[in-house]
């Protein structure tokens, strides 16, 4: 659970478990053995064309909640279920305790249920009295130790198997083995006296099925089947989201959602429950059963234009198992009852402000969530969105406010980076490096150096050398982005070469600024709307066949961004539709549309290795161009492990977060080193200065290059 | 559309991936002699999942005593096929019952059941069960034995929507996905099968 009051204390928090080495290994495993066993089972099913039928399900539903709820309600109570209606989660704990009161239960059993930790019902039942105890393995350790889940499919994975053999031993009184096995045999034996003496037991559900008035629950260890069947009162508490208008939606979730998750094909047990089944532990031989549907921020969530896809989570919990931050520091710091990507919007709707304010800014937008969301959730945008409200509603830290101020004024900002130029004169190496990190960077952003601003901008290097091509084969414009501009102008260039000896016409359009993208990471909306309008306006999209930009970053910002800046300003919005259709990544246009050949490059057989950028092997979906240009270019492609991982800049996150970005960027670099190869290429500046950065500081011998520079130089 | 022949190989390809044991049996009498000969091969009174030799609290291990002998549970089938488990159980020295599973909650050696269908694409046995005592009996056993006539096998889940909808609408409905035998990864996420259901799961495929 998060408790830090501000930044600072969050940071200290993500600090301790950066320590925490058996996390950080198990996490590690983790992470990796997911990525490559989610490939497989997935590997005959089109799973694209599933999350999407997914998300229109899930929106469908989300429109038509109130209708469901009442057929819902309508056909349980008419097969002897009571269906009970909870505004918030007080109000869900307070229905739940009187009908214990009321049944005079005294023991409860429950499997496992998040909305039940999302409204913590076990407190308010202890208060009232009620033993409550958790059967799913996992929920009983955390339960045992005091503790909140720290993953949503897995909750105790932040704990060892001496941490439980310990706590099995203060639990039975008497000594117990640290073997596996064995833990889970003696979690068996106790907890099956538990479900022998509870007069209740309390589910959630997963689905909610609205043409039967019937319950689904998915588990693996079978204790929802016991929890559900022993006592003799049920009591099912389920978000509104669970509500499905048929059984055939349920189904095509549950193709999703245990391959997602755990990726299995499915779980162990799926348990379909409709109506007040037998139960010879009650008087009359009926189990009494009620529904707790609880709204909690949610119908206003399904309301709002932008939050309302966040109703399609599935609770598979994939999010946290990509996310490399997560990766980092487990789930406790990165949630607060609710872990992971989605976990950061949902803390903000179901716990407050004051619960996400911290959280919201840990995630440094390389969109691996997204990309696995079994919903199609475009979670990282929602993310920034809810980072960009809590400053709205309480004020904008000076940073990010001067920032804004800087990037709505393109002037007033190349004019400041060229002022840069002069004043980095004292502290810049030859080696293109700053020597000591000025006062204002604190220690912890050794891990890296950072590169001097170039002598010369590519803008003014393109007055003077801009080259003239008769007949084009295309007419493109070209994007540079701030850092290719003026700190890398040398990667703008080995690209203008390039192109002109393939016959491509080029403009470099010059009130092009900065796309935006880092104002809108830091939550300033405003900001980034107008330096949209402001580069929208100095493009002419009609007048090229493509814009090519050099950044990734850039390019997907610029492609799938723009339109929804603007969305509300009509004449704009035509425009940013044209311009985002014609921007097109360097490789893709080298690879896709020149379609250069290995005939016209030098072979010099040296060995290269690859990072993909998150935005463009995720934003952007490319993934064969580049590893193909390397190969055409001449070198030889060796693959890098966990390639299309995050080298943890993520722009202002690096700076945010020195800590993780560290981490990340060390993680990156080991297995770069290990390919043994001696160039590092990739496609995007940003991850270039993060890269070469951290490789300077190792002293290692690998050469960072933009995939263009290669290819300028081995052109024959 | 896949041969009834392909649907039969994919289930049990599925079934024995996720440590489901699978055999094939040519009639009833069969699946007796197999329930017979596993109950028989356990060993005496074990709770093999608890395991007698582990360390309990006091309390549960006194539920543990309560059990005294081999038992099979049997509801659900019909009565001509438990009338002959009984008899050959009662020869072998087991209990074999049909009702009062909750005088068993410390766990009985074997579960007997039929499936109303199984799923190919995930090895799934889908089970009906509006009755406590089936429900129980498939829980608490250390063993799931179930028989699925291989006429039953579906395809996919999509392919059983219509006998759940009819089953679901008869209220009040229980109906069961069973794939392998009860797991968790709950620790480490190392696999351990047979957490609060069956540590073993036999699936028996009966020509029909």
């Amino acid at each position: 659970m998060q408790k830090a009051h501000n930044l600072k204390e969050y940071r200290e928090e993500l600090h301790e478990t950066l320590e925490n080495d058996f996390l950080r290994t198990s996490l590690d495993n983790f992470a990796i053995a997911y990525r490559t066993n989610r490939a497989n089972i997935f590997k005959d099913i089109d799973v694209r064309g599933l999350i999407q039928e997914v998300a229109a399900s899930k929106d469908a539903a989300a429109q038509n909640s109130e209708a469901l709820f009442k057929e819902f309600k309508k056909n349980a109570e008419a097969a002897g279920v009571h269906v009970h209606f909870a505004k918030d989660g007080e109000e869900a704990n307070r229905i739940i305790t009187k009908i214990a009161k009321d049944a005079d239960c005294k023991k409860i059993v429950k499997s496992k249920s998040m909305t039940a930790e999302e409204t913590l019902l076990n407190h308010d039942l202890e208060d009232a009295g009620i033993e409550v105890t958790e059967t799913d393995l996992g929920e009983w350790i955390i339960q045992l130790r005091h503790e909140g889940p720290s993953h949503m499919v897995m909750p105790a994975i932040h704990l060892s198997r001496y941490q439980v053999g310990d706590l099995f031993t203060e639990v039975t009184g008497k000594k117990q083995d640290t073997e596996i096995e064995k833990l889970v045999k003696v979690a068996r034996r106790e907890l099956r006296q538990k479900y022998v003496e509870a007069d209740m037991g309390i589910s959630g559900a997963n689905f909610a099925i609205a043409e039967t008035g019937g319950i689904g629950i998915v588990t693996n260890e079978g204790n929802a089947r016991l929890v559900t069947t022993l006592p003799r009162v049920h009591v099912a508490l389920m978000g509104i989201d669970k509500l499905l208008p048929n059984l055939r939606d349920a189904l095509r979730i549950l193709k999703v959602l245990p391959r997602n998750a755990t990726v299995q094909n499915l779980t162990s047990y799926v348990t379909w429950i409709t109506g007040n089944n037998e139960c010879l532990a009650a008087e009359d031989g009926k189990k009494e059963i009620h529904y707790v549907v609880l709204d909690n921020g949610r119908s206003e969530l399904i309301k709002d234009p932008v939050f309302s896809q966040i109703n399609r989570c599935v609770r598979c919990g994939a999010c946290a198992n990509v996310c490399p931050v997560y990766r980092l520091v487990g789930g406790h710091k990165m949630g607060h009852i609710y872990i992971g990507a989605i976990g950061l919007i949902l803390t903000y709707f179901f716990h407050g402000k004051e619960k996400a304010k911290n959280l919201v800014q840990n995630c440094i937008n390389c969109e691996a969530c997204k990309d696995v969301c079994a919903g199609g959730i475009d979670l990282p945008r929602l993310i920034k969105e809810v980072h960009a409200r809590i400053q709205d509603e309480d004020g904008h830290p000076l940073p990010s406010l001067l920032l804004g101020k800087v990037l709505r004024n393109r002037k007033l900002f190349h004019t400041l980076l060229r002022t840069a130029k002069w004043g980095q004169k004292p502290v810049a190496e030859k080696d293109g490096f700053i020597r000591h990190l000025p006062m204002i960077f604190s220690k912890e952003h050794k891990f890296r150096a950072l590169p001097t601003i170039a002598e010369t901008p590519f803008r003014d290097w393109w007055k003077e050398n801009r080259p003239q091509v008769d007949n084009p084969k295309y007419r493109v414009a070209l994007f540079s982005g701030c850092v290719q501009d003026f700190v890398y102008p040398e990667q703008m260039q080995a690209a203008v070469d390039v192109f002109a000896a393939n016959g491509v016409a080029m403009e470099f359009p010059e009130k092009q600024s900065c796309c935006g993208l880092p104002v809108q990471m830091m939550g300033e909306t405003k900001a980034s709307r107008d330096v949209a309008a402001q580069n929208l306006r100095a493009f002419e999209p009609d007048a090229y066949d493509y814009i090519v930009t050099l950044c990734a970053s850039c390019a997907a910002h610029l492609k799938h961004n723009y339109p929804k800046l603007v969305m509300d300003k009509p004449s704009l919005k035509l425009r940013a539709d044209a311009f985002s259709a014609k921007i097109i990544d360097y490789s893709s246009f080298v690879n896709d549309v020149l379609k250069v050949e290995a005939k016209d490059f030098t072979q010099t057989g040296e060995k290269a290795t690859y990072h993909a950028p998150c935005h463009l092997c995720r934003g952007l979906d490319v993934h064969e161009a580049p590893r193909q240009l390397i190969e055409k270019s001449g070198l030889e492609y060796v693959e890098c492990a966990e390639e299309e991982v995050c080298c943890g800049f993520g722009g202002t996150f690096s700076m945010k977060f020195p800590e993780l970005s560290a981490e990340l960027l060390k993680k990156k670099l080991d297995n770069v080193e290990a390919t043994g190869a001696d160039t590092l290429l990739t496609d995007c500046p940003g991850c270039i200065m993060q890269l070469r950065g951290g490789l300077k500081r190792r002293g290692s011998k690998v050469q960072v290059k933009h995939v263009a520079e290669v290819m300028s130089k081995n052109k024959k | 559309m896949p041969s009834k022949e392909d649907l039969y190989q994919l289930f049990v390809e599925k079934a024995e991936l996720v440590a489901a044991k699978v055999t094939s049996i040519a009639s009833e009498d069969d699946a007796l002699k197999y329930v017979i000969n596993l109950c028989g091969e356990k060993e005496a009174c074990q709770l093999l999942v608890s395991g007698c030799e582990a360390d309990l609290s006091d309390k549960a291990e006194a539920l543990c005593d309560t059990k005294q002998k081999k038992v099979i549970a049997a509801p659900g089938l019909n009565e001509d096929l438990y009338k002959k488990l009984a008899a050959q159980a009662k020869k072998a020295g087991f209990e074999c019952i049909d009702k009062g599973m909750r005088d068993h909650l410390a766990g009985v050696d074997i579960g007997f059941t039929y499936a109303e269908y199984g799923i190919a694409d995930t090895g799934t046995l889908m089970l009906d069960c509006p009755g406590e005592e089936m429900r129980l009996a498939t829980m608490v056993s250390e063993f799931h034995v179930c028989v699925l006539p291989k006429s039953k096998i579906k395809a996919n889940t999509y392919a059983v929507e219509k006998m759940m909808l009819t089953r679901m609408k008869k209220t009040p409905d229980y109906l069961a996905f069973i794939t392998g035998p009860s797991r968790t990864a709950d620790i480490e996420r190392v696999l351990a099968l047979g957490v609060h259901g069956p540590l073993e799961l036999h699936i028996l495929l009966l020509e029909d």
